[in-house]
């Protein structure tokens, strides 16, 4: 046998298991999901149908809708409030913080990431709470209390919470690999800083902030802990209803396909971004 | 003198929106009292000591950590085998191969328990912590697959054929030459595998059933409402975690200096 047969012998061997693995535990699985989304619970128990009926129920019950039209606001809320908010932060630990804080500047500013995933929703729930830190504060200083548990805009606040934290890392990490020449040679040119920023800084973070936008829209949409912690039972994600099917209704084959609409919509927005790289600036 | 005031106000307001929950968080695990809200009454530590004994959320956490070393370690191992496999570039179809086992990243947790809770139930297994671990090496297994590839670069390969010619048999090569080689790779995708499976809860939750991992058990803790005790198990987790991230660091720091 020759040596570079021997070597792709050996090459395979070692990359089998983890493809076994995969195939496994993960294209087995999805292909059943995607498969159990056809099927039908019957008073029977589950039966192959094979039939897009859950997905016309999907689009036909104004629950299904609303909620996945629910997630799609609260995401696009959240993704927007994060990179307002993280940019400027970026920007500041960047440039304005002295080289030597910087390191523990952005430390600070992921801090709760060490928390438990569940623990910051529920601290949050602490902080919004009806007789809660927020409102005690508010009184204190006069004002009237908000009720903010059990709502949406608890829900955002959760979210918007986390994905600053992770947006203020990958904006900052795109806004260090900017060469510090470029924004000399703008001014230089006379630019001043609102030009300088539009035509040089923002083209060339654009990347950095469209892949931290894309990460939160595809965490966030899918997620269940934040809204089922922080927004109630009432204005339901998709995601709390794709539990609710799991759990309470027993609809497999439901939770199922929208899980499979959900995945769509994550597509999709990775199309969006793959098109936004591409475009030329 | 203007811009300094704007920078350090917009600095203040915002780790005071990031800080906040987590000092509210740690402080009112000290209230002595039912319910972790204002006032504080305080401080004390019975809360603390209820976590440390109660036998649920201790049994949680073993479990917890077993997972998390577990699932990781299957995790690296794959990761670093496919990594070495696909970086001797002899394999038709690499980059198929490497997509393929790139994918779970692409897909939601929720999605990845859904499809292993559907396909155990049609092939009529039972949930158990081995059904977690297998879950958190799935979303594991990308992550280790990526950062191990980052590191082989052509010389790690070449001192692999160098070794071979030499004439060590597989094993040494691995254990001799290639893991040494690249080694803060492994760490790196050991220790933040531990990260994702020890916090991760969607999929413990769905593929779990009498015994379960930490995150699950607080889950069950949320449904009796605000309490303080839940506050204490909150901050003993956060400050273990913060304690591994600095000993991390500062591990790090001793090898630059």
């Amino acid at each position: 046998m020759s040596l570079d047969a021997a070597e792709a012998r050996r090459a395979w061997a070692l990359t089998l298991p983890a493809v076994v693995w995969t195939v496994a535990f993960f294209v087995v699985p999805f292909m059943a999901m995607a498969a159990l989304s056809l099927w039908q619970r019957t008073a029977a128990g589950l039966v192959p149908a094979w039939t897009l009926e859950n997905y016309r129920a999907i689009l036909g019950e104004p629950a299904a809708v609303r909620a996945i039209l629910n997630s799609i606001e609260i995401t696009l809320t959240v993704t927007a409030l994060s990179v307002v908010l993280a940019f400027p932060l970026a920007w500041i630990i960047a440039e304005e913080v002295p080289p030597r804080w910087r390191r523990l500047a952005l430390a600070l500013a992921v801090l709760p990431f060490w928390t438990s995933y569940v623990v910051r929703s529920y601290a949050w729930s602490l902080m919004l709470a009806r007789q809660g830190v927020l409102n005690g504060w508010l009184e204190g200083i006069g004002l009237p209390a908000l009720d903010l548990a059990n709502s949406r805009a608890a829900t955002v606040i959760g979210f918007t919470h986390f994905f600053t934290m992770l947006l203020t890392l990958t904006i900052y990490a795109s806004l260090t690999q900017l060469p510090p020449n470029l924004r000399r040679a703008a001014a230089d040119l006379g630019a001043g800083p609102v030009a300088t920023f539009h035509h040089v800084i923002l083209p060339l973070t654009a990347p950095g902030i469209a892949v931290g936008a894309f990460l939160t829209f595809a965490l966030c949409v899918g997620d269940y802990v934040t809204p089922q912690i922080l927004g109630g039972g009432r204005d339901l994600a998709a995601a709390q209803l794709v539990m609710l099917n799991l759990g309470r209704r027993a609809d497999i084959p439901m939770a199922a396909a929208l899980s499979v609409c959900l995945m769509l919509l994550v597509t999709l927005a990775y199309l969006l971004l793959a098109r936004f790289m591409r475009a030329p600036r | 003198m203007r811009r300094f005031a704007l920078c350090a106000g917009y600095m203040g307001a915002l780790y005071a929106f990031i800080l906040l929950p987590v000092g509210v968080l740690v402080l009112f695990s000290f209230q002595d009292g039912r319910l972790p809200i204002p006032p504080f009454r305080g401080p004390t530590l019975r809360w603390h000591e209820a976590v440390l004994t109660d036998r649920r959320l201790m049994a949680a956490l073993w479990n917890s950590a077993v997972v998390a070393a577990g699932s990781s370690a299957v995790a690296t191992l794959l990761g670093f085998l496919a990594a070495r496999g696909l970086a001797t570039g002899r394999l038709a179809g690499a980059a198929a191969i490497r997509a393929a086992l790139l994918a779970p990243l692409s897909v939601s947790y929720l999605v990845i328990g859904l499809g292993l809770l559907a396909s155990l139930n049609l092939a009529g297994l039972g949930l158990s912590l081995w059904t977690v671990a297998i879950g958190h090496s799935v979303i594991n297994l990308p992550l280790c697959f990526a950062i191990c590839a980052a590191a082989m670069g052509p010389a790690v390969v070449q001192a692999e054929r160098a070794a071979r010619d030499l004439g060590a048999g597989e094993g040494r090569v691995m254990a001799l030459v290639t893991a040494p080689m690249i080694l803060p790779a492994l760490a790196a995708a050991f220790l933040l595998s531990m990260t994702f499976s020890w916090d991760e809860f969607i999929i413990a939750f769905l593929l779990s059933r009498f015994e379960v991992t930490l995150p699950v058990e607080i889950w069950s803790l949320l449904r009796g409402g605000l309490n303080p005790k839940t506050n204490a198990v909150g901050s003993l987790v956060f400050l273990a975690s913060a304690l591994v991230v600095l000993a991390a660091e500062l591990a790090l720091l001793r090898r630059k200096g």
